[in-house]
């Protein structure tokens, strides 16, 4: 179906159905018990999950196929933010045109910086990268202050023209009319399920992004992005220029990245610089890794691990440890909570920075070969077939 | 005449920072062949060596001072400092006030310690990955270290101010025979100067003049003959580690007056001092010394505002802009050896 083998037909239908029904397996905990806290399936998180899950999986189809690794993303993202913006500003509250945009504008940015960064490799490309990137973030700060407003970021005005906009219009990002931030709630028994119309909407066009990096994996030109990263010289005496490719794949994994940043400001109407500055280059770094560069679903499943650890395990206090082990006697409570509690609230930080070294150092291939050991040590106990664990390895849908 | 020397002096502190950082790295580099994103991560944790000393010595009991009557004519009762109970007011507020000089004692032994449990805990299992890998597993480690002295420290910038001799600034065009009052400069920046003089010659020195340092920079040359001659170049390839450790670490010290340390300052040197590196030539320890000199001056020239006037923004980007052309026009750097990570 669609291109793609019975195999990968059935994992996108898997990945649409998890997505699609996200707002209900994010909602385990019933309201009001104690570990409603963790519930993820609150409108703002999971569209959080959506957008970052774009800009991860656009990473991946640099990084991960081709081993180019990029510091600069986040100027993609940033860019695509401020495409957003200006629509809003000029047109008026729909999202189509600057989504549209975001993805023009990104794309026309990656031509230019992959053109020019993409003529060194290795650590070099990693810097060349990094440097575009702080330019444009310092830029948006200081002499693009006209199009970016500075330090205040970009937002709506009610001088703005809006020409698109008639007087029945809704007054917030909608596309034709749906508004983003409606949602509808369905209490079932003590759940509470929220179906947001702007985690729907990104949800949709994730899938879409899903399916075609699917497609670019499996094509002869997600071939030749493989063998780049396993011998780019051999390709050059192979006759192959691998110089398009490269370019190629730099400004598609561009627009996904502008793309993300566009749905960022379609969910909240506001573009800020601090969307472009390195860190956030680093966190998508972070999220490939930690789910597993070169496949197809890590690098979706470290978005998300990363931004449920960043909204929920903030969240966990002294309190809230000191009543899960309640059950120890009040001396081992003290010391538990005391020795935890550097790990969670502000300094969920810490635990993530220990757990990506972690990964690196014993996972390089991330949460991914994590259950693809996890799955192949579970074949080879119940099977006890021993040579099972190679084949397992490969057939594994997620590559 | 005036604005030219001003815009240098201005740049040659930040330069001096820059170049040490990028001295280390780049002898990290060198010699490991490790790309180390947690290098600013040591600076900054110099940096709080220097807090830490300045609240340690300011720990102090309180003391009924009879000299002194409060507003109901009971003694006062004072703050004293236990150095100064010890070491008697004088020299125990002059140590106080000297607290950040002094952190390079302390900052010098942690840096060590720092800086072996990294090479001997994590860095050396990654010789012999992709520097992807390398750059990963630093920036994650970098991380952690930021967040454990977040931890301890909060995140706000503390104050550590510089010793009172050298509070303050000096007019230096007066110095040299130009026009009084125009190029002030201030004390504590042409000390850090001075002091990262001192310490690249005392490093290039050391390479230069011992006979580890001539074991160091065979190894640089090629590891492999090092080995078999029958030395154990890895042991010395920690030493150096430590080394450019202590490097960062003291240049981290120093800077604590002129720049407030806050937990991610690290970070943002780092990502320059990388630049700085990358412009001075992978693996050339003066031509990182250089580069960061260069740069430093560069950037203070370009935040000039005849210059802004005429292209703006240029001091915001004028160092990537800079690395830019570098890698393009030769990416092997301005004093790198031909061959060296030029691909």
């Amino acid at each position: 179906m669609l291109g793609l083998s019975k195999k990968d037909t059935g994992f996108l239908l898997f990945v649409t159905f998890l997505t699609l029904a996200t707002p209900v397996l994010l909602q385990p905990f019933p309201e009001g018990s104690a570990l409603a806290q963790f519930n993820a399936g609150y409108p703002d998180l999971m569209q959080r999950f959506a957008i970052y899950g774009i800009f991860a999986i656009g990473f991946n189809l640099l990084f991960g196929l081709t081993g180019y690794l990029s510091f600069g993303h986040a100027a993609f993202l940033g860019v695509g933010s401020y495409s957003v913006v200006w629509m809003y500003k000029l047109l008026g509250y729909n999202v189509v045109p600057g989504l549209l945009l975001a993805i023009v504008v990104s794309g026309l940015f990656g031509l230019v910086i992959g053109y020019i960064s993409l003529r060194r490799s290795g650590i070099y490309f990693s810097i060349l990268t990094l440097a575009f990137a702080q330019m444009s973030y310092n830029l948006a700060y200081s002499v693009f202050t006209p199009l970016t407003n500075g330090e205040t970021g970009l937002q709506v005005y009610s001088n703005d023209p809006q020409v698109l906009m008639g007087p029945n219009s809704p007054k917030s990002p909608n596309l034709f009319g749906l508004q983003m931030i409606d949602s509808i709630k369905v209490p079932v028994g003590d759940w509470v399920f929220t179906f947001n119309i702007g985690y729907y909407f990104t949800a949709i066009i994730a899938i879409a992004v899903f399916y075609l990096s699917m497609r670019i994996f499996r094509s002869p030109f997600g071939l030749v992005l493989r063998a780049i990263k396993s011998n780019r010289t051999r390709l050059n005496y192979a006759g192959i220029n691998t110089k398009p490719y490269m370019l190629g794949v730099f400004v598609i994994s561009g627009m996904y990245a502008g793309l993300a940043g566009g749905l960022l400001a379609a969910m909240d109407p506001l573009a800020g610089a601090e969307r472009m500055q390195w860190t956030a280059s680093g966190e998508v770094v972070l999220m490939t890794i930690l789910g597993g560069a070169g496949t197809l679903m890590g690098p979706v499943l470290g978005a998300g691990f990363i931004k449920y650890f960043e909204n929920i395990f903030s969240k966990i206090n002294e309190d809230i440890l000191h009543q899960w082990f309640a059950w120890l006697p009040p001396g081992a409570n003290d010391f538990v909570t005391g020795l935890l509690k550097p790990f969670v609230g502000e300094g969920w930080q810490l635990t993530l920075g220990l757990l990506f070294v972690l990964v690196v150092v014993f996972l390089p291939g991330g949460i991914m070969e994590g259950l693809q050991r996890i799955g192949a040590g579970l074949r080879h106990r119940g099977g006890g077939n021993p040579t099972a664990t190679a084949p397992a390895a490969e057939t594994q849908p997620a590559e | 005449m005036d604005a030219i020397i001003l815009q240098i002096l201005n740049g040659l502190d930040k330069g001096a920072a820059y170049a040490l950082i990028a001295l280390g790295l780049t002898l990290i580099f060198g010699t490991l062949g490790v790309v180390n994103f947690a290098h600013g991560a040591l600076f900054m944790i110099g940096a709080f060596c220097a807090i830490t000393l300045q609240r340690l010595l300011g720990l102090s009991f309180e003391q009924v001072d009879p000299t002194q009557k409060d507003f109901l004519g009971n003694p006062l009762k004072v703050k004293v400092p236990y150095v100064e109970s010890w070491f008697g007011h004088d020299l125990g507020s002059a140590i106080i006030s000297w607290s950040v000089p002094l952190a390079i004692l302390l900052a010098i032994p942690v840096m060590i310690i720092v800086g072996i449990a990294m090479e001997r805990g994590l860095i050396k299992h990654f010789y012999k990955r992709t520097h992807a890998e390398q750059i990963l597993v630093t920036f994650g480690l970098a991380i952690v270290l930021q967040e454990v002295v977040k931890y301890f420290f909060g995140p706000n910038p503390i104050q550590s101010p510089a010793p009172d001799a050298f509070s303050g600034s000096f007019d230096f065009g007066a110095m040299i025979g130009l026009h009084a009052g125009v190029i002030i400069y201030p004390y504590w920046r042409m000390v850090y100067f001075l002091f990262s003089l001192a310490v690249v010659a005392g490093v290039f020195a050391f390479l230069q003049f011992t006979t580890f340092g001539m074991v160091v920079r065979a190894g640089m040359n090629d590891r492999q003959t090092v080995g078999l001659l029958g030395i154990n170049i890895d042991r010395r390839f920690t030493i150096v580690f430590a080394i450019a450790a202590i490097v960062a670490g003291v240049a981290g010290v120093m800077y604590a007056p002129i720049l407030s340390p806050n937990f991610h300052m690290g970070m943002e040197f780092l990502v320059l001092s990388f630049v700085v590196v990358v412009v001075g030539g992978m693996g050339s320890l003066t031509g990182a010394v250089l580069a960061g000199f260069l740069l430093g001056i560069l950037q203070s020239f370009a935040s000039m505002n005849e210059v802004k006037s005429v292209i703006p923004g240029i001091d915001q980007v004028i160092i990537y802009l800079v690395a830019i052309v570098i890698l393009l026009v030769r990416p092997r750097g301005l004093l790198g050896r031909a061959g060296v990570m030029e691909e």
